[in-house]
């Protein structure tokens, strides 16, 4: 046989991640993670809010400690791998991104909503020219045709962009729709494609097979299947999936299993799952990182989270839009005590 | 009593919805629109509203200086650096609708007075306008130690200029919520949502504050808001400002507050409120500069050099 296909792996433990402890990490605890991630051979290690570089507000959630202090500490003990952030044009600035340069970030995820990528372009050409690689993410891609993914690719490439990641934010896509969307952008662009999978429907780790067999060849995990909603492709998994598949990971697969044991689940506030609201999410199409906002406001305003869900659904919010949640949930208490007192 | 006649420097959408509102002004004459494109549509309509028009941008303008006081830029930030120190030379006041900002941010109920007799005022950004009256509001209650806007607009009614720049908005709304709402802080978030039909315009408004009455920030803010609507009427709360103890905060309070901004749609479509409360601002803000100028208490002020 010849040689094994190369399958480069993101981690977003420290990022992605974040959202299942409410972006609490703290600098202690992310040298641990990267020391261990490390060690077992990833390639590129993710640090950053949930909602990237500048997340940290009352929107989204305040960062535990500072991101300086967060990618100083990754960097301290960061000895292979590449130290990675992510930025959200319009949450995050360049200005962001100059910082995270400074603390030694070689790669730069750039996310933008699967239609609006042309907001990218000054801060991938900025990544660029800081001799960043850059990987951009077309998130909620459920929402795009295959046909708007081949259109927003080639702007991307365009810029500069070294990979275009197909990112199921919302946890929607099947096997069948994330290989159409690769295909379409296998298609259009020259540079490489990638993937990022949500667990919502259970299919993380298929809908990254899917996308592998179709020519993917980036993509993105984290240990113990940390993320927002029902979590991300769990590393340690997916990196034994694509062992026995044949592929080049890089992964020790023995340690990179007892760094999501020995080290990361014992951080966890509580276990990552598939519970009746992130499964709504994945079923109706829903931005996974509202699932703790919409579990925070039911409860405050005595709601049901899957009905603030259904009414998000109508007004077709997008990432970044976590802050109409506590409205629609005030919205739902009233129309409650109304009908209660009428 | 007589109007103060104004000019509309740029024929595009900005430019053209800017005509129909002034058309409706009880304080402003609009007398001339200054383009670059002779075919072009806007300045059409404005020949059809009687404007007197000129296909030749600045020096165009300035050929007709005899014809207007006040000058509102819709052309581009770039544009507006080599027409500003013309329009000054020429003697009229510049309302700057672009980013370039060379002239002091106003927000006609919040800072307008302290600027009239600026040369040249600058009109924030669409987010800024929609948001910052209601951290001012805060601000008469208690100190507002940070503030932090999201605005959702339709991705429709984004244009190129936006898209490219988008770290602009953010910048120039973080630090218009500082320098003019009052916040010792300031943070911006912008989201453009490609729903269809376009979503209207929504903004929220979060301050954290020294301990205050809830009941006052509310009625602050509410009052702030009905002010508003005087010259923005689609601007409006969505839900009961919201008031909480901030965690861990020593009584400190956390407010949050829901806008909507419905446009006009004189021109620009409804759904394009950004838009409108730029507009709506703009001639809100001609208004008062017109008045003085019109009764001789405008006394022109000497700052702009500093700044440029």
């Amino acid at each position: 046989m010849s040689e094994m296909t190369k399958i480069h792996i993101l981690d977003s433990t420290l990022r992605d991640g974040s959202h299942a402890l409410a972006h609490q990490f703290t600098a202690e605890q992310v040298m641990q993670v990267v020391k261990g991630l490390d060690e077992a051979g990833l390639e590129i290690i993710e640090v950053s809010h949930g909602d990237g570089l500048g997340g940290s507000t009352v929107t989204y959630g305040f960062s535990k400690q500072s991101e300086m202090e967060l990618l100083k500490a990754a960097a301290s003990v960061i000895k292979r791998a590449k130290l990675a952030v992510l930025l959200l044009p319009g949450i995050g600035t360049k200005e962001d991104l100059k910082m995270a340069a400074d603390f030694g970030a070689k790669v730069a995820q750039i996310a933008t909503h699967v239609t609006e990528a042309d907001i990218a372009e000054q801060h991938i050409g900025l990544a660029k020219k800081m001799g960043m690689k850059v990987i951009s993410m077309l998130m909620m891609s459920h929402m795009g045709s295959p046909e708007k993914i081949a259109e927003q690719g080639k702007l991307v490439e365009s810029y500069g962009a070294d990979v275009v990641l197909v990112t199921d934010s919302a946890g929607a896509l099947m096997p069948h729709t994330a290989r159409e969307r690769i295909a379409a952008l296998r298609a259009s662009v020259k540079i490489d494609i990638g993937f990022h999978g949500h667990n919502n429907l259970s299919l993380a780790v298929a809908n990254t097979v899917a996308a592998i067999e179709e020519g993917a060849r980036w993509l993105d995990a984290c240990t113990c299947g940390l993320g927002a909603g029902s979590g991300n492709t769990p590393t340690e998994v997916i990196s034994a999936v694509l062992d026995k598949l044949g592929y080049d990971t890089g992964i020790d697969m023995w340690k990179i299993m007892d760094v999501a044991e020995d080290v990361v689940r014992p951080m966890m506030l509580k276990p990552v799952r598939i519970g009746k609201v992130s499964l709504t999410m994945g079923y109706a199409g829903i931005y996974s990182s509202f699932l703790l906002h919409a579990d925070r406001a039911a409860e405050k305003f005595g709601v049901e989270a899957r009905d603030i869900l259904v009414e998000i659904g109508k007004r077709k919010l997008v990432g970044g839009q976590e802050d109409q949640i506590v409205e629609v949930a005030m919205g739902l208490a009233e129309g409650k005590k109304q009908a209660s007192t009428a | 009593m007589e109007n103060a006649r104004v000019a509309i420097l740029g024929s595009g959408n900005i430019g053209t919805d800017l005509m129909h509102k002034l058309k409706r002004s009880k304080f402003l004459d609009a007398t001339v629109m200054a383009g670059i494109v002779l075919e072009s549509e806007g300045l059409a309509r404005a020949r059809d509203n009687g404007l007197v028009t000129t296909h030749e941008g600045i020096e165009g303008l300035l050929a007709l200086a005899d014809q207007f006081d006040i000058v509102f830029e819709a052309t581009t930030a770039s544009a507006h650096l080599e027409h500003a120190p013309l329009l000054k030379k020429a003697n009229k006041v510049a309302i700057d609708l672009t980013p370039a900002a060379i002239g002091p941010y106003v927000v006609p109920l919040v800072n307008l007075n302290q600027h009239v007799g600026e040369p040249n005022v600058n009109m924030v950004s669409c987010g800024g306008q929609a948001t910052i009256p209601c951290v001012h509001a805060m601000g008469q209650v208690a100190p507002v130690e940070y503030a932090e806007i999201v605005a959702s607009i339709a991705s429709k009614s984004a244009g190129p200029g936006t898209r490219q720049n988008i770290d602009e908005f953010t910048n120039t709304t973080a630090h218009g919520l500082e320098t003019v709402g009052g916040a010792s802080r300031g943070k911006a978030i912008i989201v453009l949502n490609p729903a269809e039909p376009p979503v209207l315009m929504r903004n929220t408004v979060y301050g954290i504050v020294e301990e205050a009455d809830p009941e006052k920030l509310r009625q602050s803010i509410e009052a702030m808001v009905r002010r508003t609507q005087e010259y923005v009427a689609g601007y409006r709360l969505k839900a009961k400002p919201l008031v909480e103890d901030f965690p861990g905060g020593k009584g400190k309070k956390k407010v949050t507050v829901f806008v909507e901004v419905e446009g006009a749609g004189d021109y620009l479509p409804k759904y394009a409120g950004n838009l409108d409360i730029m507009t709506s601002a703009a001639v809100k803000v001609g208004e008062e500069i017109g008045k003085h100028l019109v009764a001789g208490t405008w006394q022109k002020k000497e700052t702009m050099e500093a700044r440029v």
